[in-house]
């Protein structure tokens, strides 16, 4: 029988109940009449504190508080891809429904109590086990499809080996078993406590990239499958555009989208963008391989704290499936919030800038839960890469939480806010920004034999024509060589022709590596060509009215299937023009 | 204003009075966050609210202010309900005080129900993507940062600086371009203003005939500070009940935030909180959330909530926890400049750190005109530039400049003292874009990289048909 206590004390998202002896941190719990759901995170004396995740007002004190003797879990199975989940895994579109009208009750009310995955939905089960065959955690028992596009795959539970001893194929739902281990039913949804990370066989080594089909992330900071990327920014310097641009072209299986503290119009945006968009990899809408965990801002702020695992779990269970999954965090920095919040309710000790002392090892757990792994129970690899925005107070990077992010993650892309006035998009910065993934090797096989040296090129030039600024701005253009100015010339082409990337537009929303890499190409090609005439004695005046700069600047509307010709093209017409100067 | 539930206990146990707050002993089954009623020992009612409750002791907050109560005598009444506004549309064209009583002298309204002032969070599923572009008049903000109905706006301004003007300004002039009924409902809500500021408000609504369709919620600089906390709650409930149960359009003015945030941090250092930044709570985000989050339009329901929320930014510092957390929250801002200001520039908005998330949504060819995207990225692309070039003249002088710079220094300011200066005419986005496409007149069409030639071939030429300035 589970344990009944008493609640003593509210204030705000904490709250204190006693007569609960057997309870464990972080059981979760059901407190007061309406049932909120809350979980134990600390226990002192016979006093068990509670984060709750839902709006505690009204609670009363001597309400009764049962505890449900497990953590907190998330159910996974069919059925995940395209919902839209609340922070602690309620699904959000069957709390709107009332008296038959979809939008009858638009406000979130205490207490609703709704299954994360639908009971009544069957799904076509496909065994590829046979009777006798032996399996173990992780092994495929069967596939379904969960989209039009997508093979789910049933895995055998952690913690369940023995051999096969029946089999019921067809339709089901996701509670009935299909598939029985030894004695052990098995059926397509399992259950994963959301703190504890998913096993797996080994960490592979990161050695391919994510490609994400923006110039200035491929180019030049690219990212690891399996790696993880912290990208600061003060507000208004498109976090939350580079998130929404990573999570339509980003080449991976499933995107988890999780909208953690941030504003409810952006959810918004994407149910309305992403059913009408096309995955440009399967031909479906782009919603079928999207998951959204939304807890906006003015949700309660404990489920904020939890939203992070919850993405999480979901997002290591494709990957253990052997899938590519690109998990989405905006913004890392409201989830250290919460945590504060709640820290400063337990009356912690502060630690830099009130945040808890443990702020730093809850991050590194968080981003270390991104890795590529090899799958329990077959030969398949899978991965999950990991985006952090991080929303520094002042757009100041000092803060904590950028400064932790900024150690643990692999590729910063630092957001600048001069940028972001002067609408240069996506606004990351070419000379704070970094990255520690060595992937110039791959790129060099699978593009373009010169692709990593063409790429030191463009940052040499962009650094170079940072240094040359200060110059300018103390003593004026005119000290500057003739060749000096050229690095303005060029300088200037890569940023507005090759950095800048509109994530509105049809055709430059996303740029193939092979565009990526002639457009690139090109701009060299106009700089070293402009370079030889001005080293001849041509002043570098003459060369910034050609109008070939104008077909420069326009190489962004190449449509994909003619850039090899249209480059020829530009090439030839670029020599011609500045050698006829 | 409110309904009173009928389980009303009455307390004489006040342990002790401090700063805004009240703490009693000895009570029990307290509900956490409801609303009590305080009375004073000279026999005056005071509205509060229960910020903590912990075993037989509660924490009150009052909002009218803690001056004259005593620990003998002050009792206080528990119900267990949750503060509430009683709402209907006798609201409209009536004034209230910072906790929703009418102060106008007027018959009492005729609630239709008491709505919880504290709000639900709204589904983010069941949220309409706000797209109807709003045309205020303002070509700074309808050409370059463009509201659509919905959205939540701020007002970076700073003291001294004409942001109530402004959104006055936005209030008469606000339409949905081929929406039947043009007009919005306006729920203002002073916080903290002068009486200055506050009539400065009501005379232009009434110059403006709107009064019968304005609600107005005053909590003024010498009212008690604490009830700033109530009233935008009670403001924005009114504007929920008017949008989402009779489906009008609300306009929803909240002004100023600054003055709120400095409430909410006399309550949070009276409760000897862990302050964050300046001294501000650390949940001021959160809180201000809970306000800001109130603007938008749900599915299948008519009606909207957009806010225009004004706030002074201490010093003009917009990295300020108030102007930043806000931010952080809202779908852009409207940023208001000193150095405009000091130029005569009317309105003086600097359009560079100014930004509207939702414009894309609501301009395009169906919407404003086909033109709009590109011609602003242009228009900001120029104007950037020139300002950068102004810091270099400062250095280097102007005779250093070459052609091309000297035409973008040109355009910089030819661009606030037409496009940005308007003073108090009304412009149409038609008027706005034409005006646009007459200040890029100069510049050869292989410097419009922001602009495909096919739209430069289209709209080339073009000047507005009236004059642009009163």
């Amino acid at each position: 029988m589970t344990e009944i206590g008493k609640l003593v004390r509210v204030a705000g998202p904490v709250v204190v109940a006693t007569g609960l002896e057997r309870a464990r941190l972080y059981n979760l719990v059901r407190v007061g009449r309406r049932q909120l759901i809350g979980e134990v995170i600390r226990l002192e004396g016979d006093e068990v504190v509670i984060q709750v995740y839902e709006e505690t007002s009204g609670l009363q004190t001597g309400s009764v508080v049962e505890d449900t003797e497990a953590p907190l879990q998330v159910e996974l199975g069919p059925g995940l891809l395209g919902q839209v989940f609340d922070g602690v895994q309620r699904p959000l579109p069957p709390l709107a429904v009332k008296d038959g009208k979809a939008f009858g009750e638009p406000f979130i009310r205490r207490g609703m109590k709704i299954a994360a995955l639908p009971r009544d939905r069957t799904w076509q089960f496909v065994p590829v086990v046979a009777v006798g065959d032996v399996v173990g955690a992780g092994t495929v028992l069967g596939t379904v499809r969960e989209t039009a596009t997508f093979e789910h795959r049933v895995l055998v539970p952690p913690g369940v080996t023995g051999s096969v001893t029946k089999i019921e194929a067809g339709e089901a739902t996701i509670d009935e078993p299909v598939v029985w281990v030894g004695d052990e039913p098995v059926a397509m949804m399992q259950r994963w406590p959301v703190r504890e990370r998913r096993p797996a066989v080994r960490r592979l080594d990161p050695d391919a990239p994510l490609i994400t089909g923006q110039r200035v992330v491929d180019t030049l900071f690219p990212v690891a499958l399996g790696g993880a990327i912290t990208i600061p920014g003060g507000f208004g310097t498109g976090k939350t555009v580079q998130e929404q641009s990573l999570a339509k072209w980003a080449a991976a299986d499933v995107i988890v989208y999780i909208g953690c503290g941030e504003r409810g119009n952006e959810l918004t945006e994407v149910l309305k963008e992403f059913p009408e968009l096309t995955d440009p990899r399967t031909g479906g809408p782009l919603m079928d391989r999207t998951i959204l965990i939304a807890n906006t801002s003015n949700m309660p702020v404990a489920a904020r704290e939890a939203s992070i695992y919850t993405g999480m779990t979901i997002a290591e269970y494709y990957r253990d499936q052997g899938y590519a999954a690109l998990l989405l965090a905006d913004s890392t920095s409201r989830w250290a919030e919460a945590l504060r919040e709640v820290s400063g309710r337990l009356e912690e000790m502060p630690g830099e800038e009130g945040f808890p002392a443990y702020l730093p090892s809850r991050l590194a757990e968080f981003y270390e839960r991104a890795g590529s792994v090899q799958c329990l129970g077959g030969d398949r690899e899978g991965s999950v890469t990991v985006v952090g925005a991080v929303s520094p107070p002042g757009a100041d990077f000092s803060e904590p939480v950028t400064q932790y992010s900024m150690r643990l993650a692999g590729v910063f892309w630092a957001l600048d806010t001069d940028l972001a006035r002067r609408r240069h998009f996506p606004a990351i910065h070419w000379t704070r920004s970094f990255t520690l993934y060595d992937l110039g090797a791959w790129f060099d096989n699978h593009v373009a034999v010169d692709w990593e040296e063409q790429r030191r090129w463009a940052l040499e030039l962009l650094q170079q024509e940072e240094q040359l600024q200060s110059v300018v701005q103390l003593m004026g253009a005119d000290v500057l060589a003739p060749t000096e100015q050229l690095v303005f010339l060029a300088g200037r082409m890569l940023r507005e022709d090759f950095l800048q990337q509109s994530a509105f537009d049809d055709v430059d929303a996303f740029c193939p590596l092979d565009k990526q890499y002639q457009m690139l190409r090109i701009i060299r090609l106009a700089y070293e060509t402009a370079r030889r005439v001005v080293e001849a004695g041509t002043d570098p005046e003459r060369l910034a009215s050609l109008s070939v700069l104008a077909d420069i600047a326009r190489m962004r509307d190449w449509p994909p299937d003619e850039v090899g010709k249209r480059a020829t093209a530009l090439e030839a017409r670029i020599i011609d023009e500045v050698e006829a100067v | 204003m409110t309904g009173r539930g009928l389980r009303v206990v009455e307390f004489q146990t006040v342990e002790y009075v401090s700063g805004p707050l009240l703490f009693l002993e000895g009570v029990h089954g307290v509900h956490y966050d409801e609303t009590v009623e305080v009375v004073t020992p000279d026999g005056e009612l005071r509205r509060g609210q229960v910020l903590e409750v912990d075993r037989g002791r509660a924490v009150i907050e009052v909002f009218a202010g803690t001056r004259g109560l005593d620990v003998a005598s002050t009792r206080v009444r528990l119900g267990g309900d949750a503060a509430r506004l009683g709402v209907g549309l006798g609201m409209l064209g009536r004034m209230f005080d910072g906790s929703g009583n009418a102060i106008d002298g007027g018959p009492p309204t005729l609630p239709e129900s008491f709505w919880e002032v504290g709000g639900l969070a709204m589904n983010p599923a069941a949220r309409e993507h706000p797209s109807e572009f709003i045309q205020t008049g303002v070509s700074a903000i309808d050409g370059l940062n463009t509201l659509v109905r919905g959205q939540k706006l701020p007002i970076f301004s700073g003291f001294g600086l004409p942001a109530a003007k402004l959104s006055a300004q936005i209030a008469a002039n606000a339409q949905v371009a081929g929406a039947e009924e043009q007009s919005f409902v306006v729920v203002f809500a002073a916080l903290g203003i002068t009486h200055r500021e506050a009539s400065f408000f009501r005379r232009f609504i009434e110059d403006s005939g709107s009064l019968g369709r304005t609600v107005m919620f005053l909590n003024l600089a010498d009212d008690p500070t604490i009830e700033r906390l109530l009233t935008p709650r009670v403001a924005l409930t009114a504007a929920e009940f008017l949008a989402f149960e009779k489906g009008h359009h609300v306009l929803v003015i909240l002004t100023d935030m600054t003055n709120y945030c400095e409430a909410l941090r006399e309550v949070s250092t009276a409760r000897e909180e862990i302050p964050g930044r300046r001294g501000y709570p650390g949940y001021m985000y959160t809180d201000l959330a809970s306000l800001y989050e109130r603007a938008g339009r749900i599915r299948e329901h008519g009606g909207s909530i957009t806010q225009l929320i004004i706030l002074s930014m201490p010093d003009d510092d917009i990295t300020h926890p108030i102007p930043d957390l806000t931010g952080y929250i809202t779908e852009g801002q409207i940023v208001l400049s000193r150095e405009l200001h000091r130029k005569g520039v009317e309105p003086p908005i600097d359009v560079l750190p100014s930004l509207s998330r939702l414009m894309n949504a609501g301009i395009g060819g169906d919407k404003t005109r086909s033109d709009h995207r590109e011609v602003a990225d242009q228009l900001y692309a120029f104007y950037a530039e020139g300002r950068d070039l102004r810091r270099l003249v400062a250095i280097v002088g102007e005779a250093a400049l070459s052609e091309t710079d000297r035409r973008a220094l040109a355009f910089a300011d030819d661009f606030e003292d037409r496009f940005i200066d308007q003073g108090n005419a009304n412009r149409s986005i038609e008027e706005t874009l034409d005006l646009a496409w007459d200040l890029l007149e100069p510049i050869a069409d292989s410097e419009l990289k922001r602009i495909h030639p096919e739209t430069i071939a289209a709209y080339r030429g073009r000047k507005p048909a009236t004059s642009p300035n009163s």
